[in-house]
């Protein structure tokens, strides 16, 4: 199997401050790997490195040339139509039938002539997802993408990714605060913190996967003491929620 | 029908939002719209006016009454005189914006979009605003003269630096989240000018047209007052040294019409090239 990111000894200074800290990370083609980290460990950093915006970044990237990137925020252009940003710069002859193809896929059929502004939050999100997809990835770069969607658009859209996936094999990078929605949809979880990759775990868990499996909540314990979250304490599981 | 009994409010100390009243038919009580209730304090100053030129307290060498006015307006309206002179004056205002808007618009491009555009257009442009644009009327009448050109040229200048300040601060203060899914989505250079810049810039652009509009009548009342042959300010020059209030005042409310209308037509420019804008 080939690889779709080769990354070596990245890393990236703030300021004076070292955010990303000689990072090696690869993956192989239709690798799904979910990266976790806490907020502010730098995981949309290296993910912006791995889109290849960021010039400021030291070290050795390797990564195909066609790649999609879905940001925290929906980051659609206010001045075009929701099928015109979904098209953005795609050059291909049948662009506009793919377009509405990717947001009926993604349930937003009827949307396709709306300003992106008055689209709800979910539905922008989504929007930003179909402009991903469109493109049909070999590595698809997913920062948070579904942190603001309702728990139900979450399945789906869990769903949906899932679903692309198979089809298009892409590479996939998924950031997350979410630790069941990685063991969820990833193959392998790594957890970045203090600048390197301190955990690289493939998730072993039997499809369908289900929370209540035991090797399930067994991977959940190891991600969460290495994320620094104490299971036990009060509240713990407040912010990782199980959404579905 | 009580929705939220009073009681319960009180011992909440809750606060009431406005919010729209339930339509009620039956005791409506009959308004007068406000808008012709604020025509009434215009309708009576203009009675004062009127009062005031007939009894004789105010002289038509110091401020003919609306009557006469309008008399004045009409008669110069039939013997070509107001027709002529506005023609002169909408000409000169046209090409000023004509040319001063794509001139403004231009630079700004250039300097925005590249670094040595940018280091040989906005340091000077920064500095030269300052200069009062009226103050190079003398300059510009030694360097050509006093035709059409150099009155033309002085709104020209006028109307390019709002341009130019205005379209390149917006540039500049574009969305780099916008620029960075340029890149993502692998926009050459011209799609990336075309899609994102210039839309994103298009907001800060027609307010600076709005004040270059503004600007352009303005000086074209300064340029048409110091040497011209026509014009809505030479009328108004002319009647000053015949003392004739009347005319003065038509020239300045044909002034003010042209001032709101161009203005309401760059609001409706705006309106439909910022359709996209919540709230329009
Ligand atoms: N352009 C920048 N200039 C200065 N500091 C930055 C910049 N981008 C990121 N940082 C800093 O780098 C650190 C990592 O930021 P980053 O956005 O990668 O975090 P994150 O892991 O994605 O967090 P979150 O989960 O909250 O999104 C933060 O402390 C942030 O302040
Ligand atoms: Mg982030």
């Amino acid at each position: 199997m080939s690889a779709a990111v080769l990354a070596r000894g990245v890393r990236r200074t703030f300021a004076g401050r070292e955010v990303l800290r000689g990072l090696d990370v690869e993956l192989a083609d239709g690798d799904f790997v979910a990266l976790l980290g806490r907020s502010g460990s730098g995981k949309s950093t290296f993910l912006r490195a791995l889109a290849g915006l960021d010039r400021g970044v030291e070290g050795e990237l390797l990564v195909p040339s066609r790649r999609s990137v879905v940001f925290q925020d929906a980051r659609l252009l206010p001045w075009a139509s929701v099928l015109d940003n979904v098209v953005l710069g795609l050059r291909r002859r049948d662009a506009l039938a793919q377009g509405r193809a990717a947001l009926a896929e993604v349930g937003l059929a009827g949307h396709e002539d709306d300003w992106p502004k008055t689209l709800s939050g979910g539905e922008a999100q989504r929007a930003a997802l179909a402009r991903a997809l469109v493109r049909e990835p070999q590595l698809l770069l997913l920062d948070e993408p579904f942190g603001a969607l309702d728990a139900l658009t979450r399945i789906r859209m869990h769903a949906l990714v899932q679903q692309l996936c198979g089809r298009y094999h892409p590479a996939v990078l998924l950031v997350t605060h979410d630790v069941d929605e990685a063991l969820l949809l990833a193959d392998r979880v790594l957890v970045l913190s203090d600048g390197v990759i301190s955990l690289d775990a493939p998730v072993d868990v039997p499809s369908p996967r289900l929370r209540a499996d035991r090797q399930f909540i067994h991977l959940r314990s190891r991600l969460l003491a290495e994320l620094g979250v104490d299971e036990t304490a009060e509240g713990a599981h407040d912010p990782l929620v199980v959404r579905a | 029908m009580t929705l939220l009994d009073a009681r319960v409010v009180e011992h909440h100390d809750l606060e009431r939002l406005p919010t729209r009243a339930v339509a009620d038919t039956t005791v409506r009580r009959r308004q007068f719209p406000r808008g012709l209730e604020r025509l009434a304090g215009v309708v009576l100053l203009f009675a004062i006016w009127e009062l005031a030129a007939r009894v004789g307290w105010l002289s038509p060498k110091v401020l003919a009454g609306p009557s006469t006015v309008l008399t004045a307006g009409v008669d110069m309206v039939r013997d070509g005189t107001l027709g002529t002179a506005l023609w002169a004056s909408v000409q000169r205002v046209f090409w000023g914006l004509g040319l001063g808007i794509p001139i403004g618009a231009a630079l700004a491009l250039v300097a925005g979009l590249s670094r040595t555009g940018d280091d040989m257009i906005d340091a000077n442009v920064q500095m030269l605003r300052f200069v009062p644009i009226i103050g190079l009327q003398p300059l510009l009448i030694l360097w050509i003269g006093i035709g059409e050109t150099a009155k033309i040229s002085l709104i020209v200048l006028g109307v390019a630096f709002p341009v130019y300040v205005n379209t390149y601060a917006a540039i500049r203060s574009l969305d780099p989240g916008h620029l960075q899914l340029a890149d993502v989505v692998g926009l050459g250079r011209w799609s990336r000018i075309r899609r994102v810049i210039l839309p994103g810039a298009l907001p800060g652009f027609l307010v600076g047209v709005r004040m270059a509009t503004a600007v352009a009548w303005l000086l074209l009342v300064f340029a048409e007052q110091i040497n011209a042959r026509s014009g809505l300010g030479y009328l108004m020059i002319r009647a000053q040294t015949f003392f004739q209030s009347d005319v003065i005042v038509v020239c300045l409310v044909v002034y003010a019409v042209l001032g709101l209308l161009s203005d309401g037509l760059v609001r409706l420019l705006e309106r439909t090239l910022l359709r996209w804008q919540p709230g329009r």
